[in-house]
């Protein structure tokens, strides 16, 4: 086996790859609405790791990966709450969070 | 970073099966606050892997905002709505699992020869700046990134206003149909809900 210096770049790329596809197939096939804004902070997170990932790898010494990373992780949070008000009115008002309920935008 | 190879790929490598089964089982998991409890798992083991990439701020940062507020919030979420239903079965439901797990596993693979087969311009040496990172990010905060800083400040604003506006439950005197007087208490009534699926 050949000695390594550091882990290599590639084996962060395929973790945050495969979190990224397992976040869509939660987005497209989840019946519960909350379980779909949960994939989509698993999504925000595969994009965070990779910018983080190039950040440390490509970008050492202006470190503008984590500053995007601090910006998308504010966003996030300003995400979850809209998102989660958004939901608890709708449950309000259609007393169900099944996703296939959902159709008012349907024209 | 100091610590030595073989403990980092260890750490990598418990870290990512954590992350990735974790992730799996946020989204295949029957009960839903396993899912919440696993998802805040799996925002550990991602600030666990930012560390291991020599950024120590922004994996305090994960932990602070995602593991002690997004995902407190999401189990509140959870408390309020959740209510034991039967979804109604969808017709073609096979084909749409078929339909979307390839077109996952597609774009798995397309990322996957992306990572492996591109030859990527490493400077070397790797984290040079270390435990420096946490100066660099409140330089870059407070000259060439001040325009997004505030605006994210006003973002963070703008949501909190909706989130209270699109939460709270409307405190009014009368009822708006019935022209009654409404008791105001804080136990939630089963009322009849105002957007009922016509078909």
């Amino acid at each position: 086996m050949m000695s390594l210096e550091s882990i290599p770049i590639q084996a962060f790329l395929i973790v945050s790859s495969a979190l990224f596809c397992i976040g869509i197939w939660g987005l497209l096939n989840s019946r519960n609405a909350v379980r779909v804004l949960m994939s989509i902070e698993l999504m925000l997170n595969a994009v965070n790791i990779n910018l983080m990932t190039f950040s440390s790898y490509v970008d050492n010494n202006l470190i503008q990966g984590q500053v995007f990373t601090i910006f998308v992780i504010t966003v996030a949070a300003a995400e979850a709450a809209v998102g989660l008000a958004i939901l608890l009115s709708l449950y309000r008002n259609r007393v169900t969070v099944d996703m296939e309920s959902f159709n008012l935008l349907k024209w | 970073m100091s610590i030595a190879i073989t403990t980092q790929i260890i750490c990598f490598t418990i870290l990512s099966l954590v992350i990735l089964i974790g992730a799996l089982g946020v989204v295949l998991l029957e009960s839903i606050v396993y899912s919440a409890f696993l998802l805040g798992g799996v925002f550990m083991s991602v600030a666990g892997l930012y560390l291991l990439l020599n950024a120590s701020f922004v994996a305090a940062a994960q932990v602070l905002v995602y593991v002690g507020a997004v995902n407190v919030l999401i189990i509140f979420a959870i408390m309020l709505v959740n209510k034991k239903e039967d979804l109604k079965p969808i017709n073609d439901i096979k084909s749409r699992r078929i339909i979307s797990t390839s077109i996952c596993l597609t774009l798995l693979s397309l990322l996957i020869r992306v990572d492996l087969t591109n030859v990527w311009s490493l400077s070397s040496p790797q984290n040079s700046i270390g435990e420096e990172s946490t100066i660099r990010i409140g330089e870059h905060l407070f000259s060439d990134y001040l325009l997004p800083f505030e605006v994210a400040s006003v973002l963070l604003l703008m949501a909190m206003i909706g989130a209270i506006v699109l939460a709270r439950r409307d405190v009014m005197s009368k009822d708006i149909s019935t022209g009654l007087p409404v008791d105001q208490e804080l136990i939630e009534k089963s009322s009849e809900p105002m957007l009922t699926n016509k078909n």
